[in-house]
């Protein structure tokens, strides 16, 4: 049986349709699941896609983190179900305390639109079994607010505990794709709950999965296959 | 009908780079001698009923879940006088 993978749609997120896609493309079959809707419809892994839900007022995240879907994907997130959140949805997971630390405002206050190098930290997250640590991949990054921050014992538990999952290829100018391009602390890109189920991070792996769109590469699908491969192991 | 304000900040030891590009504003608009500028935002409740302990501690609660994000900012709250 294919594996199920719903994608959440909230009023403003804007890339739920390449997410459904990169799904696709994957060999999986892609759920469409709506933010009033309490239901998983039985899916087996939920990506939060990117975009500005609820036009980002209050603060990214904020009040998508009390939809109703959430509700059920916050249970159930802790319950082992696999959740990627991609930019917004990064954003949603830290806002609803399945990761820790915060998204802020980049720290130069420019939107931000590039092919970015990335650094995978760790294979050990049920999205990124298809990559290697020390892998480096390029994807698409665009945000308003990547900016990662939490305090120094949260950083400090992360690193130990390997659950920096993704991180700004230090070297070279920002210009390259290469350097830090928000000020996250830590060059952190994305990261990782405990138990690897719930992943998030600010670059957008759903827009590299094709090489006709996006870098023209298809770094990013590493992800959808990931979760694919452990869906139809478990 | 009285009115509660919610106050809320960045944490002291987080950059505000908002508030940073509006100090640098400032000299060349020829105010001079700020020598910090942080930006937060300010909520005013207009609340039904009267303003007792258990209506602020239900208000404490909406500001600590929902109006900030206590992982990097602060907030105050308070009662402004009846109109």
């Amino acid at each position: 049986m294919t594996a199920r993978i719903g994608v959440v749609t909230f009023p403003g997120t804007l890339d739920d349709q390449d997410s459904l896609r990169a799904v696709r493309i994957a060999g999986a079959e892609p759920v469409s699941l709506w933010h009033r809707d309490k239901d998983l419809k039985q899916v087996d892994a939920v990506v939060l896609a990117g975009g500005f839900s609820y036009g980002d007022y209050l603060r990214a995240g904020a009040i998508s983190r009390f939809s109703p879907v959430m509700e059920t994907i916050i249970a159930q997130a802790k319950a082992g179900l696999p959740v990627l959140g991609i930019c917004n949805g990064f954003q949603i997971l830290t806002e609803a305390h399945l990761l820790p630390g915060a998204m802020l405002q980049n720290n130069h206050l420019h939107f931000i639109c590039r092919e970015q190098k990335l650094r995978v930290e760790t294979s050990e997250t049920a999205w990124t079994a298809d990559y290697t640590a020390g892998q480096e991949i390029r994807i698409p990054l665009k945000n308003m607010d990547g900016r990662y921050v939490a305090d120094e014992r949260v950083l400090d538990e992360l690193e130990a505990e390997g659950r920096v999952a993704f991180r700004y290829l230090a070297r070279g100018a920002a210009a390259d794709g290469y350097g830090n391009p928000n000020g996250s602390l830590r060059d952190i890109a994305g990261i990782t709950n405990a138990a690897g189920n719930v992943v998030g991070l600010m670059p957008h792996p759903e827009h590299a999965v094709e090489p006709l769109v996006g870098t023209g590469r298809t770094d990013g699908l590493g992800f959808f296959t990931s979760i694919l491969k452990k869906l139809v192991n478990a | 009908m009285a009115r509660v304000v919610v106050d809320v900040m960045l944490k002291p030891e987080i950059l505000d780079p908002q508030g940073q590009a509006v100090q640098r504003a400032l000299p060349r608009l020829g105010f001079e001698g700020i020598a910090d500028v942080r930006q937060g935002k300010r909520f005013e409740l207009e609340v039904d009923g009267p303003v007792d302990d258990a209506a602020l501690a239900r208000i404490n609660e909406m500001a600590e879940t929902f109006l900030a994000n206590t992982v990097i900012e602060d907030f105050t709250v308070k009662v402004e006088e009846s109109k």
